[in-house]
Formats: structure tokens, sequence, C-alpha cells
């Protein structure tokens, strides 16, 4: 035991530690943090010279593949994206506002249909979903849902009806009991109250989360390229699946990716602003 | 002549406790009734029930005559014809102390925007806060948001008006703004049945005085005899208690 007290390392040890114990608080937090930054430095520069950046270039993101893209991924398949993302946001406000009012109803009928439709949705991939419904239920019914982002959006609707739902249930029950007692008060019906008083109030609550579901929802559109789709109807992610097999090179998918970012970020960004406002104004 | 308001036998649960115990009383036209009561005594429940708010558990209402506790009775029909004052103003946030005075009467009396902007405003100007009319409500001091509440409340042209606790919420200096509005409507005739613990006002302005404890009427009567020489005991700790405080 002497033997190993007396070693060269634990001295050094038990020096290093006697001088970070006699340290300020705010000093030990400024060294921690010179630390962490050169680690991150290092690493980073470790990571970049170890890629062969040839190779990463000509097999992921080749420039005249890129140039190939465009305008095409963009005019066509970015504006099919958006396209789904809108019908699917839409379709959902719709059911998800239907839904919530039923699972607040005093009839207990609306109130288990509205939570067994929205556990049974929710409980289910959105994949299965859509291809259930692009799928399955023309083979099964023998119903074929008209226009090419019929089925799509069908299934992006009805399953965003049901997660927005329980956004616009928990919107409606933040806005305060007495709005809905004064408005009663003053001898409106439910359904006057709810229109005139209650909902208004509720969705300026309800903007952030919203936003934040239109995000997500344009992100799981890539999951209607599952089924079938003509030119004119691919979106993003079909867009680049159909460019690697045509071309033998991730570039158009890397490239689908971007455009992505390119949706996703402004919005994200734009949810963080618009969070801190509601809590402002709170 | 039949009474603006006559409680029959009233009771109400919440679970299985008994807030009202057997409420029986009436208010006749014109008249103006303060109930008073240590909190938790059911004042508040009792007048919620007036226009259903909360449901009675057993027991007769009637209103004008209207016996509101059938479940037949159209109970926005009978609101219409009751304005109440809350405790917590609830002045409706995200419109203008104009537009909250204006919408129920356009919502429910189908009356025509001029029309309804027109009793609006004399109404706000009733009550001191025209100049406010254009500002939302969470710009108005707590004072101004209860008499843009009382305004509201008289838009409808109410038959008679309820106070819950109205200036309960109020920063003490505030409290007489309100109360001088009360006053005022007392004055004009205005039916009232008033929840509240301003004993001044009681005195001042009530017809009669009605005190509750523990859900039952303990003792009514003219405020120059409640509240000055009350027969019951309880009574006379609670206007005691009620008074040290001052």
């Amino acid at each position: 035991m002497e033997g190993t007290r007396g070693s060269p390392p634990f001295v050094m040890l038990s020096l290093v530690l006697n001088w970070w114990r006699e340290l300020s608080k705010r000093r030990r937090v400024r060294i921690w943090r010179g630390v962490s930054y050169v680690l991150f430095v290092v690493l980073a520069v470790a990571f970049l010279l170890a890629i062969d950046w040839a190779r990463v270039i000509d097999t992921m993101f080749r420039p005249e593949i890129v140039a190939d893209q465009f305008p095409d991924i963009l005019l066509i398949a970015a504006k099919n994206t958006i396209i789904y993302t809108i019908l699917g946001f839409i379709g959902g406000l719709v059911l998800g506002l239907v839904f919530a009012l039923m699972r607040l109803s005093q009839s207990a009928p609306f109130r288990w249909a509205a939570a067994t439709y929205i556990d049974v949705v929710r409980g289910i991939p959105l994949l299965v979903w859509i291809l259930l419904i692009g799928l399955g239920v023309p083979i099964a019914l023998g119903i074929r849902i008209p226009t090419t982002f019929g089925p799509g959006a069908l299934a992006l609707s009805l399953v965003m009806g049901a997660y927005m739902a329980e956004t616009i249930r928990a919107g409606i029950e933040a806005v305060d009991r007495g709005q809905m007692e004064a408005a009663r008060s003053l001898g409106m019906s439910y359904s006057k109250a709810m229109i005139w008083i209650i909902l208004p109030q509720a969705f300026r609550l309800m903007i952030p989360p919203l936003t934040n579901e239109f995000i997500l929802l344009l992100k799981d559109t890539s999951l209607v390229s599952a089924i079938g789709v003509t030119v004119t109807t691919k979106e993003l992610t079909r867009w680049g699946r159909d460019g690697v097999i045509h071309s033998a090179n991730a570039t158009p998918l890397v490239v689908a990716g971007l455009v992505y970012l390119l949706l996703t970020i402004p919005m994200t960004r734009f949810v963080s602003r618009l969070e801190k406002k509601v809590a402002k104004s709170k | 002549m039949t009474s603006a308001i006559e409680i029959r036998g009233l009771h109400k649960y919440f679970g299985d406790l008994e807030v009202l115990r057997g409420i029986d009383f009436q208010v006749a036209m014109g008249e103006v009734v303060c109930v008073l009561g240590p909190s938790g005594s059911g004042k508040s429940t009792l007048l919620r029930c007036v226009n259903r708010l909360e449901e009675p558990t057993s027991g007769t209402i009637l209103i004008e005559g209207e016996d509101i506790t059938d479940p037949d009775t159209d109970a926005d029909a009978v609101r219409r014809r009751i304005g109440i004052v809350f405790q917590r103003f609830n002045l409706f946030n995200h419109l203008t102390v104009m537009e909250n005075v204006t919408i129920a009467q356009r919502k429910v009396l189908g009356r025509s925007k001029g029309e309804a902007e027109r009793i609006g405003l004399e109404n706000l100007e009733k009550v001191g806060v025209e100049e406010k009319a254009g500002d939302f409500p969470r710009r108005l001091s707590g004072g101004q948001q209860q008499r843009v509440a009382i305004a509201r409340a008289l838009s409808m042209e109410p038959d008679m008006m309820l106070f819950d606790e109205a200036t309960s919420a109020l920063d003490p200096e505030l409290v007489g703004e309100v109360l001088g509005v009360m006053r005022t409507l007392a004055e004009e005739g205005m039916t009232m049945l008033v929840v509240t613990h301003e004993i001044g006002f009681a005195k001042g302005v009530a017809d009669r005085v009605v005190f509750m404890d523990e859900g039952v009427v303990v003792e009514e009567g003219p405020p120059g005899k409640v509240l000055v020489d009350p027969d019951q005991e309880r009574t006379r700790t609670f206007l005691r208690m009620v008074l040290e405080g001052e």
C-alpha cells in the first residue's frame, strides 16, 4: 500500500485534485468550459481528416447529379410534399375539432366513440394506415379513392385528426372555466359560447403546438412514398428514392433531405418565436 | 305580485357534501337583498343555482313565477333575464371592452351592430369606463374590469342582477368605485341579490339582509336589525369577527 501511495502517478493525481479543490467555483466553471471547447475542436478535426472526401462526394453529392435535380425537385417534389402537408393538415384540423368536441361532450356515447377512434388510430403506425388506405381498401372494398393525391391525403388526415383532437382538447381545457360561465350567464347556448368565446381563445393557445404538428406532418408525408404514385405526384422522398435507383448514386436522396431542411428549419424557428410570444402574453 | 326570485326547499350536494341544506327565501321585485356569511356557508352556490350555473339537487326556484328547476325550462332563456357579476370578472380576454358588452346582444338577442354599440356605450358611460371602449380587458385595472362586467350584464337589459362577491378580488382602493356603481343600480330600482362581505354596503343599500351559515339561512331581516342587534349567536360571532378585521 505504501508503495502505491508514494508512486509518481498518485502524487500527480493528488496534486491536481488539491489544486482543483482550492479553485473558486467560477474558475472551475471556466476551466471546464475551456477543456470542452478544446476537446470538441480536436474531435471535429480528427473526424474531418478521417473521412475520404473524394469518395463521399462521388457517391453522395456528385455535382452533375445535384444540378440534374433542379428545378424539378422543387417544382414537382417539394410542391407535392407541401400539397400533401396542407391537405393532411386541413383534414386533420377539421376531424380533430370534431373529435375534440366529442371528447368534451356531455353525452357518453360521443365521448366513447371519440376516445376509441383516437386510441385506435394513434396505436397503429402511420405507414400501416397509408398502406391500408392506399392498397387495402381498394382491394377489400372495391372502392377507388379518387384523384392521385386522394389516398395519401386521406390517410394523413385521418391520422392527424386523432393527434390534433388531443391538442385541440387540451387547448379548449386551458381556457379559464369562468369564460364559459360568463358566456352562458349572458344567455349564450353551449355552441354559441364555444364558437364565439372559447375556441378563439383556445386556438390562440394552440398555435405553437399546431405549428409543431404541421412540421411533423411535413416530414411524415414521406411515408406516402410507399404507395403508388404517378410522375407528377411524387413527393420529396419518393423523388429521392427513384433518383437513387435511376442514377445508382445517393445524391438525389441527399438533395431531397436538404430540401426538407430548407422547409423545416425556418418553421422550427418560427415556432420557438411563437412560443416565447405566447409565454409573454400570459 | 309575484316575487322576482322565490326559492323553496333548495338542496345542493357536491358528491357526498351537502352544501345547501334546505333554503327558503324570496326576493321581491325591486328589492335589494344582501347575503352574508362565512366562506363555505353556501352563499355563492345558492347564487349560482339561481341562474342554473349549478343544478340544484332538489327544491324549486321560481324566477318571476316560472319554475326554472323544471327540466323542460330553457335555461338559456332564463339566464337572459338574469345578469350575474362574478368575483373574478370573467371578461372575454380576446375581445375589446366594446365587443365584450355587445357580443351577447348580437349573438343572443340578434341586435344589429349599431344598436348593440349604442346600448353598450350607454352602459359603459353609466359605469364610467366609456373611454376604455377600444381597449382589451388586460389593460384595465381590476375595478375597471369589474365595472365593464357590470355594463356587459346590463346591456342584456336583465330583470334582475346577481353579484357573487363582486369586490372580493379587488385591491382595497378599487372596491369603492364598484360599490358606487352597485349603489346607483339599487337606487334606480334594480332587483338585486348580492353575496358580499361588505357590511357597510349591506347596511347602507340592502332592503333586507340574509345571514347564512353551513348551508342554511340562520337569520334574515332588515339590515338595521340583523347587522346591529341580531337574534342569533352565530350571526353575532360572524359580525364581531368581520368588524374586528376592519
